[in-house]
């Protein structure tokens, strides 16, 4: 079999590389895009299809104890949406939460290619690891929870900056992980030392450790652009849910000056009003905030009616909705990294609150003026399923549709937004932007998210549709690394993606400091904790990118 | 004892479900054999000593004859392609690398996969379904618990090392003088060894845990219980309403819970009450709750199934997809109501311990027994492989009761393959086998 590729004639979406919808042949060998490819290569005609590279998906949960106890928890949703097996394909069940094989399988049903687990604590990461690895057709990574990290609060309270850079870069290379991820940083240890209360400010400082979210937000910024990850640090920013909240997300923002930030799900950072009260939409503030500042990069996260299922390290968060649903709930805490709190839940249209979130995130997409910096998510499964990425598209190319569901929701809430005055339509190249070319770059994944030469052989081949629904729901080919994994429509071969790490070098002389740590406070062994290389399977080492 | 000495530092002992990763243990290499096992209680260094090999133990036997283990395979993959209701039980005392071969193949051959856990904490499972938790991972009772409460268990004696490692001896973050900041309390109907530990022993009566825990839901919610109670469950009012006023009042509340709660009258009702009741408690304080699970790697078998399937077990894949119902696909079930025609038992010895019609059934279909010692199960069965012991001989994946993944450090090679090869070898085959199968019903030629 050759493994030479011609995708002749179709119209391709290539914003990376300024391609607008030009018909022209995309050549592949041995997975990778070249420029051309000799006679003997294989030829799908693309005519009248759209060509792109493979989606990306900067912000999602898909695999670890959290997700793998979300799954355990909604049986009754698994047995509405079986996934059967094909001849090439294992068999799983779908839901908000999908079983591994089954989440592989519907990422690439939607022509994505590549996708990151946002929030992982590295006791857990080797558990993460082996489910990735039965996560099939999609490359994979994930981002280390460190903004609760117990060893590294006391080294920044004690001002040890050098050791806290070597201490991230080992955590970095014991965990495999891609980049760190703060999420409600200084939040654990109100919730989980006694009170069940939470930092409200993020100048607010822990009576342990007498350092604020700022502090910590700050100090990360530094060691990640020191260490050139690849990606900054991740953000889930504090208050996160609550009304009120995007002064802390614009203090944020400004904690960063000019030095590069990924702000999280940025939908549920963005309200106004008083807290405890109804929020209202602050998304015009906040994306004109991002807008102006180029150093500034966020996924959307975006609000989808229907079922969902809140899964986060920001566990007093959890347990103030589990007050609203009155329904189960699973909090856990993990020994000095992190909290985790679950609660499945359900965003309706009749509801003022859940109406009014749905049109904050479509807001902040309508009023970006940079795509590149303002990428698509509903922080699967938080906002909702990554299966309604096809709908969230319509609802940005076409006004019409727009306004038709406007009809349907809590009209107090949509009386209270801005929506409706705003007439922007997404182009198909600026939506290979928000779900490719954007969060590739965001990355720092230079053969990603675009059909240059060299670029990862991943490409997503749809049939030109009016109904971007549809178009985006069902691509007629899903190319992984050269392979057609999908081919008219249909499964043709079973193909496990390879995991993407940053791992960093580190100076040893580091383990002499955090080993005494492990023996005092953590329950496994120093030697034990480390994730042996035997894990990644398939794995691509993601560069320092030094500026 | 020979020269030949060989030392591994921070093994991991699979014997428990307390999973310790700090065993140090010596080798003599020319015998083969674990001398020592530093860090090891009774029970783990019972299960490091007397671990040896049988070199007269054949590696593969078909109907008690011993062959080559290439015919085991080509047999133990025919007799499963051919089965209308295969099942795939066990799978406790093995590797996750091992457990997600057993789903493949039975993903493959339709049947039902099923785990020790049925009969251990399925119920606990199941209330978890219903009521979720609020849990967390041992190293957090070490550094936090200043209330730590045992419900229908003995760890002293089933998991001698929890007290000393996680739950009352260990000094940690916030509780530096260890079994001096915290309260120990016992809840059981028998007074065990453990009780002599703890600070507080309550005794209800036999199959009143849910009355018991019920009462303590109702005050912690503010509501009023009658005297009665204590002629209901045997223990008076006062000392509900002052556990519920501790419980209530300490800074990280736990409540570990054992067989003894999950598989007496009441079942996943009374993990549920218990797993409400710490989730109840939250409203005044953090509180967490956990089962003290068993086998080495039981919680590790839940995980792979749940992430593969999306149910933790009893799992059925005969539409071609996974579909979960205990009661109904749970082994002990199955087999009662004679429905299965073929058995693969993994890591366990059901044909000792099942209820009496599941062992009749066992004797009238082929059965496939991997299994590292001798076992009623493996005697019966029509296809034994004789395997390798994960932990002493062979590496893999082990979760901690607590969900903590750790890898294994083996002391010495097995001239036995490991439950993986075996595994992968069988999954390989009868992959072929359902293709040729499929080819053959939809006309094509192979
Ligand atoms: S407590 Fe359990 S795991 Fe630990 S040494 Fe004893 S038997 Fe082994």
């Amino acid at each position: 079999m050759t493994n030479e590729l011609r995708i002749a004639n179709g119209k391709v979406y290539d914003p990376a590389n300024n391609i607008d919808g030009e018909v022209r042949d995309i050549c592949v060998k041995d997975g990778r895009i070249v420029d051309s490819v000799s006679d003997s290569a294989t030829v799908i005609n693309a005519h009248g299809n759209i060509v792109m590279p493979g989606g990306v998906d900067i912000h999602c949960h898909i695999a670890g104890p959290k997700v793998n106890l979300a799954r355990k928890l909604q049986p009754e949703d698994h047995r509405l949406d079986p996934h059967p097996a094909t001849e090439h394909t294992r068999s799983g069940t779908g839901g908000i939460v999908p079983s591994t094989f089954a989440t592989g399988y519907r990422y690439a049903t939607l022509g994505y290619t590549t996708a990151f687990d946002a929030a992982v604590p590295p006791l857990a990461a080797r558990h993460v690891l082996e489910e990735l690895h039965d996560t099939p057709v999609i490359d994979k990574g994930y981002y280390i929870l460190l903004g609760n990290n117990i060893f590294l609060q006391n080294l920044i309270k004690e001002g040890r900056k050098e050791e806290l850079t070597q201490a991230v870069a080992w955590w970095l290379h014991a965990s495999k992980g891609y980049t760190c991820k703060l999420v409600n940083p200084g939040g654990d240890e109100p919730w989980k030392g006694r009170k069940n209360s939470n930092v409200k400010d993020i100048d607010e400082k822990s009576d342990e450790f007498e350092i604020s979210p700022r502090t910590i937000i700050d100090t990360f910024i530094d060691v990640a652009s020191e260490l050139g990850l690849p990606h900054p640090p991740h953000v889930h920013c504090n208050n996160l849910g609550h009304s009120g909240n995007f002064e802390t997300t614009i203090e944020t923002m400004k904690t960063a000056g000019d030095r590069r930030v990924h702000i999280a799900h940025i939908q549920f950072n963005s309200y106004a009003g008083e807290v405890g009260k109804n929020p209202l939409s602050a998304g015009r503030e906040i994306i004109e905030y991002i807008n102006d500042h180029p150093n500034i990069s966020c996924d959307v996260g975006q609000v989808m009616f229907g079922k969902s299922t809140i899964m986060t390290a920001d566990a007093p968060l959890a347990y103030m909705l589990k007050g609203y649903t009155h329904a189960k709930w699973v909090n856990v805490d993990t020994e000095c990294e992190s909290g985790c709190g679950i609660a499945p839940f359900n965003y309706q249209e009749n509801i003022y609150t859940h109406a009014l979130q749905w049109a904050i995130g479509l807001e902040i997409f309508l009023l970006s003026k940079d795509p590149w910096r303002v990428v698509l998510s509903t922080d699967h499964p938080n906002g909702g399923s990554f299966m309604s990425y096809p709908k969230l598209i319509k609802l940005l190319m076409d006004k019409s549709f727009r306004d038709e569901e406007m009809k349907r929701v809590n009209q107090k809430a949509m009386a209270k937004t801005f929506l409706g005055e705003l007439d922007r339509e997404y182009t198909l190249s600026e939506i290979a932007i928000i779900t490719r070319a954007g969060p590739a770059k965001c990355l720092g994944l230079k053969n990603k998210g675009h059909l240059g030469i060299g670029a990862d052989a991943d490409i997503t081949i749809y049939d030109e549709q009016d109904d971007k629904e549809l178009m985006f729901n069902a691509p007629r080919y899903v190319i992984k690394s050269g392979h057609a994994v999908i081919a008219d429509y249909e499964f043709t071969t079973d193909f496990y993606g390879k995991t993407l790490h940053s791992t960093q070098e580190y100076d040893p002389a580091i383990e002499d400091i955090i080993r005494p740590f492990f023996d005092d406070y953590y329950s496994i062994r120093f030697d034990n904790y480390a994730v042996s290389d035997a894990y990644l399977h398939d794995h691509e080492f993601i560069p320092a990118q030094k500026s | 004892m020979s020269e030949n000495i060989k030392t591994v530092e921070s093994a991991t002992c699979t014997f428990c479900g307390c999973v310790c990763d700090d065993m140090d243990l010596t080798i003599d290499m020319d015998e083969k054999k674990i001398t020592k096992a530093k860090n090891a209680c009774i029970l783990g260094k019972a299960w490091f000593f007397e671990h040896t090999i049988d070199h007269d133990r054949p590696k593969a036997m078909i109907d008690g004859k011993e062959v080559p283990v290439e015919d085991a395979i080509e047999e133990a993959a025919q007799t499963l392609t051919k089965a209308k209701f295969p099942i795939t039980y066990g799978l406790s005392d093995t590797t996750c690398e091992a457990q997600k071969e057993a789903v493949a193949i039975t993903d493959l051959i339709k049947g039902c996969i099923d785990t020790t856990t049925s009969v251990c904490h399925g119920p606990s499972g199941m209330a978890f379904q219903g009521v979720g938790e609020s849990t967390m991972t041992l190293g957090e009772v070490k550094n936090r618990a200043d209330l730590v409460i045992y419900w229908g268990g003995n760890p002293a004696e089933s998991h001698p090392r929890h007290f000393g490692r996680y739950s009352v001896m260990p000094k940690g973050m916030f509780v530096p003088n260890g079994k001096k900041d915290r309260h120990i309390v016992m809840v059981d109907v028998r007074k065990t060894k453990s009780a002599g530990v703890c600070d507080q022993f309550i005794q209800p009566k036999p199959g009143k845990d849910f009355e018991l825990l019920w009462a303590l839901r109702a005050l912690v919610k503010g509501k009023k219980v009658s005297k009665d109670i204590e002629k209901i469950t045997g223990v008076s009012l006062q000392t509900i309403e002052e556990l519920v006023d501790r419980m209530k009042n300490c800074r990280f509340g736990v409540l570990f819970f054992g067989m003894g709660l999950t598989m007496t009258r009441g079942r996943h009702f009374n993990s549920g009450a218990l797993l409400s009741l710490a989730s109840d408690l939250n409203e005044f304080t953090h509180f967490v709750a956990k089962p003290v699970r068993g086998h080495g790697n039981v919680t590790g078998a839940d995980n792979v199934v749940s992430w593969q399937t999306g149910y933790p077990f009893g799992v059925n894949f005969s539409h071609g997809f996974p579909r979960f119902n205990p009661g109904e696909f749970t082994t002990v079930d199955v087999l009662s109501r004679g429905d299965a025609d073929a058995a693969m038992i993994i890591a366990s010895d059901p044909a000792s311990n099942f209820p009496k019609a599941a062992i009749d059934h066992m004797h009238r279909i082929p059965i496939i027994s991997l299994d590292t010692k001798q076992t009623v199960t493996s005697k019966l069965a029509h296809v034994a492989f004789a395997t390798s012991t994960y932990g002493i001989n062979t590496t893999g994946t082990v979760y901690r009761m607590d969900d903590v993944p750790i890898t294994l450090r083996p002391a010495f090679e097995s001239p036995f393959p490991s439950d993986q090869e075996i595994l992968v070898g069988i999954r390989k085959r009868v992959h072929e086998l359902v293709k040729e199968k499929r080819n053959i019903q939809s006309g094509a030629s192979a």
